[in-house]
């Protein structure tokens, strides 16, 4: 950003131009770049004080709840999604314009000094904030020749003043890089925003799989603006197991899954065989495009429903867990009563609370994460479901609205143990057979991933040479005084904020002056 | 016996803190004693170039040396006259009791730094990974970063060390918290935090909030310094405003770029934990927003009118910004990077 203020005069013009011209002035000024930073950090803050959508919509939720008056005025500010919100936006664009229009004449500036040849040397040296002067017992002619084999790695010019030298113009190479990367990380990260997707999907880690053909199958996709959800690189994984494993006190030491997976590769070419992995937090799996990480898990409770008439169904359906650390889980498991044409009246849903590790008694409640000795406290529910109803509803829980309208009646409530069985009034048997588990995995896509990385790096880089660098200017005089002695004077100057020539200005004098001094 | 190695670092962080308490004591005493701190601009700045100079002359050297004075800053007059002033008083010269008072506070604060490292490094042992796994930990690094940052400082300029009751009261009362309220036993990490870039990412951070404080306290006597508010008796006895100035802009500038540093390393981990390199986690967004407001800071000093006032408020902005990111963040806000061990 320029930080020089001068301007040049103005000239008479159109006004038109002139307001484009001050308003373009102003907006890449160093004064109002600042003004647009802290409007960015503090428009950032909402975004870690408020729940955001994004990141969970329970809290949302929760939020609305509590403060029912001022959530809405906050909603409509875009205050639950701060970094979606058009002032979020806003604000950054025009930080980046500034950042463009600062940054881009600087480089022009930069690329031509890098061509120039260093100031002539000023008339009086004694004026420069380091200055010394010896006279040496060498001709001239030497003494000029060791001031230049010491300027190793500095760009001299000489002229019949003296020599001139300049070195530090890294400082301000490294300081465009890192504005240029930051624009670069500011591009990427729109980019892949716009081409990525991230899909959840919850598989049972039983053989269970999932195939990446499109969102349907999916719990729950977040697709980039650009992203519709065909086209995605084809590849099935399954999960042939998972083990959590636990501390004494309930801390969880490691979860890993076994899974095998068919590339889009293996797929094409009809591969049959499942490459094995070990998928486990901190060790994604990485396609070609595609990472899959393990990111959640839960349990599934079985029940066996036997009907009057003989019939048998058996549903695993993944319970959601509502405390994760003893993984105490709640859900509903439903069943449609085969060959029974009214739907309305036959549906059965098992809801309640599964205990990985009960604690035994009349409340069940669970007391270890592990399914050490797995406990179901379940209401048995009967009648219309409204999975007819074309709405869609929570795989986790019932339709409250049919159990408050009466039309899904509770027919019993029992706590079962894995092999343990209900009655109900009609003779249906409902037998808890026991727990497997889910896991939940996300796909995640972000083309520009790679690029980020190489920006970040160079920012970083960008901003050690531009804080560590010194830009300073060296000057020398030599001058005969007969009987092959020579006058040398050197100055020096540091060009930037940083203090610290004062140690490599000693030096030079030690090299140049001190040898062969008189 | 690795819980015997926990109840030892324990025992160790506890002498730090003691030993802490006292140096500071030593510290405010001297910073009560001090008439005035007149010799401390001189005493910084020759500390940077006068000192070295003076070595190469007196070393026989030789040289002819007219008119040395302090880099060209255009915008600090001050500190370039500054070296005219008195010159720092030599070695072996006699102390007075209130310097000795706070030499034997750094004596201490050195001693509490040593006491400090074995009681990090003996609480890694005891848990059998790398010491940074929840709010107790991080504490105990980020005050033992400030620490030993103070010490650097002090050790390029001693002029300072009146000051230090200033750096020592913060890192003692966060000290305080760190062991009692957010207290937690040695154990392993959950599964997210099993990965080598913890040490990584974690330890730069800390480290780098560590080296925030000294910039941060240093702008908040400056600031104090240089407006009238403070009673003229208590204003003599502070650096002068060049001097904190200099000395926030030179630890920010090392503490910047790791800081950065930290940032990236925590998104590569993000990437393979979490699944997304940025999310605007709460932790995240308010990283960033620190972040934003030390390259505000780096971008005032480089612009007339901020350079110096305007400046320091937002460094001490950008210290309000890390310490609500380790306190309120952590325990407060529910986030992804909830580990803070404290239930």
């Amino acid at each position: 950003m320029v930080a020089t203020e001068t301007r040049p005069p103005e000239a008479p013009g159109r006004p038109a131009w002139t307001v484009l011209r001050n308003g373009w002035r102003a907006l890449t000024s160093m004064r109002i770049a600042l003004v647009l930073l802290f409007l960015l950090a503090l428009g950032a803050l909402p975004g870690a004080l408020l729940p955001q959508r994004s990141l969970n919509q329970r809290l949302v939720d929760q939020y609305f709840a509590d403060h029912p008056s001022l959530a809405p005025l906050l909603d409509r500010l875009g205050f639950f999604d701060v970094f979606a919100a058009p002032w979020f936006a806003a604000v950054y664009l025009l930080l980046m314009i500034s950042l463009v229009g600062c940054v881009l004449p600087r480089a022009l500036e930069h690329a031509k000094a890098l061509r120039a040849a260093p100031v002539a040397v000023p008339r009086n040296l004694a004026r420069l904030p380091h200055h010394a002067v010896a006279t040496l017992d060498v001709p001239a002619e030497e003494a000029t020749a060791a001031v230049r084999a010491r300027l190793k790695g500095w760009r001299v010019a000489e002229s019949p003043e003296g020599i001139s030298a300049e070195k530090g113009y890294l400082r301000e190479a490294g300081n465009l890089v890192f504005h240029l990367a930051l624009i670069g990380l500011l591009v990427g990260f729109a980019g892949g925003k716009l081409f990525g997707y991230e899909g959840q999907v919850i598989v049972q880690a039983d053989g269970g799989q999932f195939c990446n053909t499109g969102i349907l199958g999916y719990d729950s996709f977040r697709a980039g603006l650009r992203v519709d959800g065909t086209g995605l690189d084809p590849f099935c994984i399954k999960v042939d197991d998972f083990t959590a494993t636990y501390l004494p006190n309930g801390q969880a030491a490691a979860f890993a899954a076994t899974v095998g997976y068919q590339s889009a590769d293996d797929l094409a070419a009809g591969v049959q065989t499942w490459r094995p992995f070990p998928l486990a937090v901190n060790h994604p799996l990485r396609l070609d495009g595609e990472r899959v990480y393990l990111q959640g898990h839960g349990y599934t409770p079985r029940f066996t429903v036997t009907f009057p008439d003989g019939q048998q169904r058996t549903g695993a359906i993944q319970w959601s867990p509502v405390d994760l650390t003893t993984m105490l889980s709640e859900g509903a498991t439903k069943f449609q009563r085969p060959g029974v044409s009214d739907r309305k009246v036959s549906g059965l849903a098992i809801t309640g609370l599964l205990a990985p590790t009960t604690s035994g008694g009349n409340v069940v409640t669970s007391v270890f994460p592990a399914p050490d000795d797995p406990q179901v406290a379940v209401d048995v529910l009967r009648g219309d479901l409204g999975l007819d109803d074309g709405r869609g509803q929570s795989i986790f829980s019932v339709d409250q609205g049919k159990v408050d309208s009466g039309a899904l009646v509770k027919v019993a409530r029992a706590n079962l143990l894995p092999g343990e069985s209900l009655r109900l009034d009609d003779g249906t048997v409902v037998r808890f057979d026991g727990v497997g588990q889910w896991v939940n995995l996300q796909v995640s896509h972000d083309p520009a991933e790679l690029v980020m990385l190489v920006f970040a790096i160079a920012l970083l880089g960008g901003l050690l040479c531009s804080l560590t660098v010194r830009r300073r200017r060296f000057w020398a005089k030599i001058t005969p005084s007969g009987e092959g002695r020579a006058v040398v004077e050197i100055g020096g100057l540091a060009r930037t904020d940083r203090a610290g020539y004062g140690e490599e200005f000693d030096r030079l004098r030690a090299d140049l002056l001190a040898r062969k001094d008189s | 016996m690795l819980v015997q190695l926990a109840l030892y670092s324990d025992r160790f962080y506890m002498a730090a803190v003691g030993v802490y308490v006292f140096a500071m004591v030593l510290h405010g005493w001297e910073f009560a004693r001090a008439r005035t701190a007149a010799p401390e601009p001189a005493a910084l700045l020759a500390g940077r170039d006068g000192s070295v100079s003076a070595e190469i002359g007196a070393s026989g050297v030789g040289a002819t040396v007219v008119g040395l004075r302090a880099d060209g800053d255009a915008g600090h007059p001050a500190a370039a006259s500054a070296v005219d002033g008195p010159p720092p008083p030599a070695q072996g010269a006699a102390r007075s009791p209130a310097e000795r008072m706070g030499r034997m506070g750094v004596s201490l604060v050195v001693l509490g730094a040593g006491l400090q490292l074995v009681s990090i490094v003996l609480r890694g042992v005891a848990a059998q990974r790398w010491p940074l796994g929840n709010m107790y930990e991080f504490i105990s690094a980020i005050t033992f970063a400030a620490v030993v940052t103070w010490l650097v400082v002090l050790k390029r300029g001693n002029g300072l060390r009146p000051v230090g009751v200033f750096v020592l009261f913060p890192v003692v009362v966060l000290q305080f918290l760190g062991g009692t309220v957010l207290y937690t036993q040695a154990a392993p990490v959950m599964p997210a935090l099993q990965s080598y870039w913890l040490v990584v990412h974690v330890t730069t951070v800390s480290i780098a909030s560590g080296l925030f404080f000294v910039p941060g306290i240093a702008s908040i006597l400056f600031l104090l310094r240089s407006s009238d508010r403070l009673p003229t008796a208590l204003a003599a006895k502070v650096p002068s405003a060049e001097a904190l100035d200099r000395l926030a802009y030179r630890v920010t500038i090392v503490a910047f770029p790791l800081y950065t540093f930290a940032v990236i390393a925590g998104a590569i981990w993000a990437e393979a934990a979490w699944g997304r390199f940025w999310g605007w986690d709460p932790k995240e967004t308010v990283a960033f927003v620190a972040w934003v407001i030390y390259a505000a800071y780096l971008h005032a000093r480089a612009t007339a009118g901020w350079r110096s006032g305007g400046a320091a408020w937002v460094n001490v902005l950008g210290l309000a910004a890390v310490v609500f990111n380790l306190f309120f963040i952590n325990l407060v806000v529910a986030g992804l990077h909830s580990y803070a061990g404290v239930n």
